[in-house]
């Protein structure tokens, strides 16, 4: 019996690890490493409705922990993903989430409605919250009633369920939660990358042509975790956390703040093979901690639970 | 194919202020084909730092499954590097990318080989093939300094080499263009690798020649899922059209990107 299978609205996970959006291309450059089918699901890389190019290099910057990274959601475009991406990860049984990104309303509702349609997109993930682009992006991710009036029309034109893309650079997370819920939103994924900075040594400029970027990485877990915490105990709709993933213990914290399921992202930069490395060390780690299901983590850093029982039986 | 392995420190030696050579030994090595390909290095733990580093393969040994590679040691992850003795191991992603096409110049035929500072290492198993395909081989070395000039005598084996220094402290002073100037070295192809304004220079100098460049962008992943290190295409300066340096590259064709 699995001790991983998560069902959560559209998704019918056999576990509930997943490639972070953007930091696993459409899944081509990792299944040369991997059957992509072992995953739990796959985000893919957020579509616009015209090809980008992105932002100028440098584009990454390392950082204690982590990493500056200002891509600025360089895609092939909504056709090319239609006709291209989406139906070459169709040979692999594995439930795809489309990470939906724009420049205005109507780009979101272009995308999402396209997108939804496709056979493998199981779920939507709005991206409210990209910090590398001028226009669109963290735009619509940082006051609550915007937020929610995107999810809402969004919500209108999706076939499938629609997960909202927090940021984490807002002054409030519960109102931003509480918002996007209001407007119909399925679940939320989050957090989104930290906005920072680096400057060179030798010029004092920033190292990063954008200037600023995304932080990533494990610097940023304990924010995501916190902000988890937070957000779980307000609202009613499921959570997929990300931010700073790197192995079955970290995913077990992030069940225990909140999370029905997690992303990982920037370790997959790091070690191609950490997804299903993290996908077969769980289940002993749940064993050792003494639950019978992944489930039973979820949300014990609040939730009245008997104690917590090591090496049961 | 790309395999992640952790590979056998062999030798590791300071052969100019701050360059080190490391030989590592692992199966990957039977994977690598055109000289001009680099290997991801994971060189943190825990503590960090978190990703990995790319450098240039310097030479192969295949009998041995052995290859070096030469690096500067700058930063946190460069300085983890060189404490890596004999008997430790070192995480290794590889080989990637494509490499300098060594059939481009037929045997016979002359190609010159410039290198800038860091650049130079991965001519190194370049002109040990093109030598052994029966091309002649010039080789123009620059560095800043004297105190960071390597390679000299193993490039001299191949053929003729030119060193050149920007302080004049080693070597003929000014870049590596003035030498090619001076000397009028005439060639069939070109093939070079160093800081983007040399690559530049050379690009302007010899737009009608055959010239291959290998080009260097700060990376995140190496495998072409992140676009970290993408650059544009001439036909198309301002638009989508794009090339990975890691995947795409790091070795150009002279035209084909924009510098």
């Amino acid at each position: 019996m699995s001790l991983l299978n998560v069902k959560l609205p559209g998704l019918d996970l056999k576990n509930p690890i997943m490639p972070a959006s953007g930091c696993f291309g459409f899944g081509r450059e990792f299944s040369q490493f991997y059957d992509l089918s072992s995953l739990g699901a796959i985000m893919i890389k957020a579509t616009t409705p015209l090809p980008r190019f992105g932002n100028p290099t440098p584009r990454v910057a390392e950082t204690s922990a982590g990493m500056l990274n200002a891509i600025g959601l360089q895609n092939p475009g909504l056709e090319k993903v239609l006709t291209e991406e989406l139906p070459w990860l169709n040979q692999f049984d594995v439930p795809i989430i489309a990470n939906v990104a724009g420049s205005s309303e109507e780009d979101y509702i272009e995308v999402a409605s396209q997108i939804s349609k496709a056979s493998n997109v199981h779920a939507l993930e709005l991206n409210i919250s990209c910090p590398n682009v001028k226009t669109g992006g963290i735009a619509f991710g940082t006051i609550p009633e915007v937020a929610k009036q995107l999810t809402k029309k969004v919500k209108e034109v999706s076939s499938v369920p629609v997960y909202v893309k927090l940021s984490p650079n807002v002054t409030n997370i519960v109102d931003m939660a509480l918002a996007v819920e209001d407007g119909g939103a399925d679940g939320l994924t989050m957090i989104n990358t930290l906005i920072g900075m680096r400057l060179d040594l030798k010029t004092g400029q920033p190292i990063l042509a954008n200037r600023s970027g995304g932080l990533s990485g494990p610097a940023i877990k304990p924010v995501a975790i916190r902000m988890i915490y937070e957000v779980s105990q307000h609202v009613n709709i499921p959570i997929i956390g990300m931010g700073g993933i790197q192995n079955a213990e970290d995913v077990i914290e992030y069940f225990y703040a909140g999370a029905s399921a997690v992303a990982v992202g920037t370790a997959n930069f790091v070690d191609p093979f950490i997804c299903p490395k993290i996908i077969d060390e769980l289940p002993s780690l749940i064993e050792k901690l003494g639950f019978d299901h992944i489930s039973e983590c979820e949300g014990r850093s609040w939730r009245k639970h008997e104690r917590l029982t090591y090496h049961r039986g | 194919m790309i395999k992640q392995e952790n590979c056998l420190v062999v030798d590791q030696l300071e052969i100019a202020d701050s360059i080190y050579k490391l030989t590592l030994q692992g199966e990957l090595v039977t994977e690598m084909n055109n000289p001009g390909q680099f290997v991801h290095i994971r060189v943190g733990d825990e503590s960090g730092p978190l990703l990995r580093r790319p450098i240039s393969i310097s030479s192969i040994d295949r009998s041995k499954k052995q290859f070096t590679l030469v690096f500067r040691k700058e930063g946190i992850g460069t300085s983890k590097l060189k404490d890596k003795v004999p008997g430790m191991s070192v995480d290794v992603l590889g080989p990637l990318g494509n490499g300098f096409p060594v059939n481009e110049t037929e045997s016979g035929g002359t190609a010159l080989l410039v290198g800038g500072g860091i650049g130079v290492p991965p001519l190194l198993e370049l002109s040990k093939q093109l030598t052994a395909n029966g091309v002649k081989v010039i080789h123009v070395l620059g560095f800043q300094s004297g105190n960071v000039v390597f390679g000299e005598e193993e490039f001299s084996k191949n053929g003729e080499t030119y060193v050149v220094t920007v302080d004049g402290t080693f070597g003929y002073k000014g870049y590596v263009t003035d030498v090619i100037n001076q000397y009028q070295i005439d060639f069939d192809s070109l093939y070079a690798c160093g800081p983007t304004p040399m690559l530049k220079a050379l690009e302007t100098r010899f737009s009608n020649k055959k010239v291959f460049l290998s080009l260097e962008e700060r990376m995140g992943c190496g495998i072409g899922a992140c676009f970290a290190c993408v650059c544009h295409t001439p036909e198309d300066e301002t638009g989508y059209s794009y090339k990975k340096v890691c995947t795409d590259g790091p070795v150009f064709r002279i035209g084909e990107v924009v510098l």
